[in-house]
């Protein structure tokens, strides 16, 4: 492990990568900031930059520095006009607005990057030392137990789409799904659902389809919803310091937030999103009376919470994602996609095949949290200075990002008529309430996920993998159970609602 | 019906005809050696194609019930608030994308882009000719610059005719 990190350090440290660590904090900061725009758009964006470098650690570590600054960015938002970018930063207007509103954002916002700082990099401690443990372990599964764990990986994230969610969630997994059959597979060199175009030989564009999916409906709500884009002056931004009184009283609330949202953050499904809330909802629970009080009305617990557990959680997930391969969620499974396109295979084999990417990433954590601290929060007085760029500039350069990365990444007009037609799609789909981070993670693991179940089948001459190998079995047990249960416990809730409302 | 059914019968709709593709046409220009594999091309899209019309049903007969309603959940947006959304703009805008994406090779990038850019402002109502033309102008010449030379991607600055 030791020498794993010497390589990390010596791959992050080197200029290039520091200044891509550097570039994207900062990009994803001013971009995070606007809001309306979370981190999977801004990754969307700029993941046919990341790909044209053609260096996959420098890749990922642009990409990660822009995740980081993208949630930084999105607090950011939340704090100074209570206008979350991100679900994930929901919880953090809940305490960080009454507090700027009260005339301390400069505290809020400090607050805000130590908890975030400290929540990213105890994350990064846990990463170094649960990946190796779970890639170790991964390095004994054949193809019927990938398949099987991709299967589990994918229900997780239907599951977790909560309550009377669960079916359109896994409607839009096996979408994705039947989407990456579309154009010539791997294994059997024969077109499949092309319909005879000769675009669709290749298949669909994964950088298209995520731009379609999260930048392009983002960038419409903004433009038919004006109230979404709450932009205008923040204010002044003074007085960045925090006393010693506050600064302990959140050192137990960042310890246990860091550990709590780092495991949520590495089941897939579950993310930063649901980390912030239960981490507030939990530190509230457990504060003094007094204390309870105080939460909703600017308490500074009550902003650490949020923010320690969802950078904790983004750091979590990159644990499945960097181990097994299997994003947990949207912006992983970008991710995924961007370094698939660089040639690298995330999974077990990584660790062992480029130990430099695997460490260089974990290492680069670390130092994206550290620029996060000293060189953004000095300078969020001005960064804040975008959030006073008025709409009708930002929505067409924003569309027109997204025109340039779908056009970049395949240098083929078609493309972007097909961005615009999904686009319109994802729109419709999310007014309907259909979640499409599942859609996304659908279509990138749909290929892998047909190679290994064809590849057992072929082993075992038929679908014999499913109970011959127990490991298998278990796993898909668990696929079933996850989406059965959330539907079966409200059902049951229901019924024993219905029966006291009857007078049982 | 709420409109997440309809989109739930339409999605039904796209798995009925996967699933015919995968049951009924697509074994039959199989070459004969590879009838013999345990696996065929359409395996895999056949076990989707089922699995995607049992969900489509759930959600078209709507067995799965939510337990709380969608309006308390500020981040979604309910589509009753349709009509005060600005739908006029927002389709303008997807045309002048689909313009965008037709006009990019022949009118070359330079034109194409500031033109979007500009028209992209005014319609969402800004009139600040000047400004849109200088930023628009600036912006494309940087991405320009970025694209062609720092990505080495090539995109014809101007139009066809002019040869470049």
């Amino acid at each position: 492990m030791l020498e794993g990190i010497l390589i990390g350090l010596q791959t992050a440290f080197s200029l290039q990568n520091l200044l891509m660590v550097i570039g994207g904090c900062l990009i994803g900061t001013f971009i995070g900031m606007l809001p309306g725009l979370g981190p999977m758009s801004i990754i969307a964006i700029m993941i046919p930059v990341a790909i044209s470098l053609g260096d996959p650690s420098a890749a990922l570590i642009l990409l990660a520095g822009v995740y980081y600054g993208a949630i930084f960015g999105g607090s950011t938002s939340s704090i100074l006009l209570n206008a979350p970018g991100v679900a994930g930063t929901v919880a953090t207007s809940f305490d960080g607005y009454p507090m700027a509103r009260d005339g301390k954002a400069g505290k809020a916002l400090t607050i805000a990057a130590i908890a975030s700082f400290c929540g990213g990099s105890i994350g990064a401690i846990l990463l170094m030392i649960f990946a190796p443990m779970l890639s170790s372990v991964a390095l004994l599964f054949h193809s019927a137990e990938y398949f099987a764990l991709m299967v589990v990986g994918l229900s997780a994230i239907a599951a977790f789409a909560g309550t009377g969610q669960v079916a359109k969630a896994i409607m839009m997994t096996l979408l994705g799904l039947i989407m990456a059959t579309v154009g010539e597979g791997a294994l059997f060199n024969m077109p499949r659902f092309t319909m005879g175009l000769m675009d669709l030989q290749s298949g669909f564009a994964f950088i298209t389809l995520a731009m379609a999916m999260f930048a392009l409906p983002e960038a419409l709500y903004l433009v038919m919803d004006p109230s979404r884009s709450k932009t205008g002056q923040s204010g002044d931004i003074k007085d960045l310091r925090i006393t010693k009184d506050e600064a302990k009283s959140i050192a137990p609330v960042v310890g246990r937030q860091s550990l709590q949202g780092f495991f949520i953050g590495v089941l897939p499904g579950a993310g930063a999103t649901i980390a912030s809330f239960l981490g507030y909802a939990v530190e509230r629970n457990i504060a003094p009376e007094k204390e309870k009080q105080e939460f909703g009305k600017g308490s500074v617990k009550g902003l650490a919470a949020p923010e320690t557990a969802n950078n904790a959680a983004c750091t979590g997930s990159f644990v499945p994602l960097l181990t097994l391969g299997i994003p947990g969620s949207g912006t992983t499974a970008i991710l995924l996609g961007a370094l698939i396109a660089l040639n690298v295979t995330p999974g077990p084999r990584l660790m062992v095949d480029d130990p430099q990417i695997f460490w260089a990433v974990i290492i680069s954590m670390y130092i994206g949290n550290l620029i996060l601290l000293i060189l953004n929060l000095p300078l969020i007085p001005y960064i804040a200075k975008i959030l006073a760029v008025p709409r009708n500039f930002l929505i067409p350069f924003i569309l027109f990002f997204t025109l340039m990365g779908a056009y970049i990444g395949q240098n083929n007009a078609t493309e972007l008529l097909l961005l615009v037609g999904f686009g319109i799609c994802a729109t419709i789909l999310r007014f309907a309430d259909y979640p499409l981070a599942p859609l996304l993670i659908g279509f990138i693991l749909g290929g892998m996920l047909e190679d290994n179940f064809s590849r057992s089948m072929q082993l075992y001459d038929g679908i014999s993998f499913i109970w011959e190998r127990p490991m298998t079995l278990g796993l898909l047990v668990i696929a079933c159970l996850l989406v059965i249960l959330p539907s079966y416990r409200a059902r049951r809730a229901r019924a024993r609602a219905a029966g006291v409302a009857d007078g049982d | 019906m709420a409109l997440d059914r309809w989109i739930g019968l339409i999605l039904l709709g796209i798995f009925a005809a996967y699933g015919y593709a995968a049951w009924f046409t697509m074994d039959g220009s199989l070459a004969p050696f590879m009838q013999r594999n345990p696996i065929w091309p359409s395996t895999f899209p056949k076990v989707l194609s089922v699995m995607g019309i049992i969900v489509g049903l759930i959600i078209v007969l709507g067995l799965e019930k939510s337990d709380k309603p969608r309006e308390e959940n500020p981040s979604v947006i309910v589509y009753r608030q349709l009509k005060e959304f600005k739908l006029g703009q927002a389709g303008l805008l997807l045309g002048l994308m689909v313009a965008y994406a037709l006009l990019l090779r022949p009118a070359g990038f330079i034109i194409a882009t500031v033109g979007f850019l500009v028209m992209g402002s005014v319609i969402l109502g800004e009139r600040r000719w000047i400004t849109m033309i200088v930023v628009a102008g600036i912006a494309t010449g940087v991405v320009w610059y970025l694209v062609q030379v720092v990505l080495g991607i090539f995109l014809r600055p101007l139009p066809a005719f002019m040869g470049v």
